[in-house]
């Protein structure tokens, strides 16, 4: 149960500000089509008797590299190229775990989480990836949020705009990897954009919407994991829904002003 | 970047008369060393030729204008000028370390992103913080120091923008629509501001306008831009350029000659509808 606790909130601290760049530039959709290489990743664990959670890790990175880049010279419409490459990947995924007979795959759990079954070996993984994420944007933070603002305008100043790009692609790649061990991979992506969501009716300033975004996914954890086991929920969706229930919640709210 | 060629080479190629279009040469006084040069530039974007065999050369001092209908490949011929944008065939080179500030037509004011103006215009890399609240008085827009970046009118966001590009002390301003969302007097004072800037620090101006009679007043050298330069000058021999003539229509051009070339801001030729035609 610490176990679940300590791997939860390790995701949240990672997910709370990729998830605001995740809002602020509509990446929503790529993020989702993310999520879908999981099981991809998942076959090829198996595949190469490597720990599945990396595995997974690795081909959302694959899978990231190869979307940026055919986001750039994409024939179609940007969406409907992430629409047919992640259910391309899901249903790839789904093939290939069914012609391993050998192994029994607990596909319910990499769909909707299985987060009271993290490992040391996983706590190990979400702690790595939370602080290099973690270190990664507040390095690049100026670099990000100026890409963000304007890319033309970035570029003309100097920011290396494809690069901060494919950085933040990566960092998002890493937290869904990680994120999908806690809430699956139907559900991860609730827990990128819903606290980031909610947090922007409490900050005035960037910096204080990604640390806010870190609190609610931290809150939800937490209030998530004490419902499932009071109440005997499922922990990966308890979680999602009360990420949900505080953005709902803070509709009615006016977005703070910042004061001069 | 290659590095620059010599400034005499340029200004030797210029003064032998060897390119028929550059039928300038008079404003030259206010013409210092060359800060970016496209030379024989061309653009493919997807099956589009969006430019072809682009020259053009911005020099320290001078302000110049492109113009150009929709398509024209202004933005796109700026884009390869900042280097955001790699020519398919000729070069685009910039003087070694030259600073430039630029100011895009739009940029991204999402309500979900909490971004003061202070915080905007310290974004910048170069940015002294403490200089910030003094350039927004140049453009004079203080008042808006501390309102959301979201919440600023269109004009306003081109004061803003404009901010910022000062706040780098550019050697090279490069303005893209400026006067977008401007209203007609406030576009004046726009104009007149970019020309005290352009005295103040000396630097080169590139501007992107639509909107012909403000540019007319307020600019050295006109380039008017229909993938390729179909002629170039200052405003008041190019408005009877047969060329330029043939882009605009008669009616406008006229209307264009006849208008002085003064700062004085008297908007006779604005009092006719033919702004908003103008507005190509």
């Amino acid at each position: 149960m610490w176990r679940a606790l300590a791997g939860g909130l390790g995701v949240a601290l990672a997910a709370g500000p990729v998830g605001c760049f995740v809002v602020w530039r509509r990446m929503a959709y790529f993020g989702t089509a993310l999520a879908h290489a999981v099981l991809l990743g998942v076959a090829l664990g198996f595949l190469l008797e490597i720990e599945p959670t990396l595995a997974v890790l690795v081909v959302c990175f694959l899978f990231a590299g190869c979307l940026a880049l055919l986001e750039r010279h994409s024939p179609v419409a940007v969406d409907t190229l992430l629409g047919v490459l992640a259910h391309l990947a899901f249903a790839g995924g789904l093939v290939a775990l069914a012609f391993m007979e050998r192994v029994r795959v607990d596909l319910i759990g990499y769909l909707f989480g299985d987060i009271l079954s993290i490992g040391a070996a996983d706590l190990w993984l979400i702690g790595v990836t939370a602080a290099a994420t973690l270190t990664a944007i507040a390095w690049q933070w100026r670099n990000l949020l100026a890409i963000t603002i304007d890319p033309n305008l970035a570029a003309a100043e100097g920011v290396p705009v494809e690069r901060v790009r494919l950085l933040l692609v990566f960092l998002l790649a890493a937290v869904i990897a990680v994120g999908m061990k806690i809430v699956g991979m139907l559900l991860v992506v609730a827990l990128v954009i819903m606290p980031a969501a909610a947090a922007r009716r409490i900050a005035t300033t960037p910096e204080a919407m990604a640390a806010a975004a870190v609190a609610a996914g931290a809150v939800s954890v937490g209030a998530g994991l004490a419902g499932s086991l009071a109440w005997d929920l499922p922990a990966g969706p308890a979680i999602v829904l009360v990420a949900g229930l505080l953005f709902l919640a803070g509709l009615p709210v006016p977005a703070r002003r910042a004061r001069p | 970047m290659n590095a620059f060629p010599p400034a005499n080479e340029l200004f030797g190629g210029e003064a032998s008369g060897g390119d028929p279009r550059h039928r300038g040469g008079r404003d030259s006084e206010h013409r210092g060393r060359p800060l970016v040069e496209a030379r024989q530039v061309s653009v493919q974007l997807g099956q589009r030729r969006v430019l072809e065999a682009v020259d053009l050369t911005v020099h320290a001092g001078e302000i110049v204008t492109l113009v150009g209908l929709n398509g024209a490949g202004k933005s796109t011929l700026v884009r390869v000028l900042l280097g955001i944008l790699r020519p398919d065939d000729g070069t685009a080179t910039r003087a070694p370390g030259l600073r430039v500030g630029y100011s895009p037509q739009q940029v991204r004011r999402d309500p979900f992103l909490p971004l003061t103006v202070r915080r905007f215009l310290s974004l910048s890399a170069l940015v002294v913080p403490e200089r910030v609240a003094g350039a927004l008085g140049e453009v004079g827009a203080d008042a808006i120091l501390d309102l959301p970046m979201a919440e600023i009118s269109g004009g306003e966001l081109q004061r803003v923008l404009l901010a910022r590009a000062l706040l780098r002390e550019p050697e090279l301003l490069v303005l893209d629509e400026p006067t977008a969302g401007v209203d007609i007097a406030s576009q004046g004072e726009l104009y007149d501001l970019v020309a005290r800037i352009r005295d103040r620090y000396g630097c080169g101006v590139l501007l992107v306008s639509h909107d012909l009679h403000l540019v007319m007043a307020a600019t050295d050298r006109v380039v008017c831009l229909n993938r390729h330069v179909c002629c170039s000058g200052p405003p008041r021999t190019i408005a009877r350029d047969p060329a330029f003539v043939a882009l605009f229509g008669q009616h406008l051009a006229e209307a264009l000659a006849a208008y002085p070339h003064q700062h004085d801001h008297r908007h006779d030729a604005l009092a006719d509808p033919a702004p908003t035609g103008g507005r190509a």
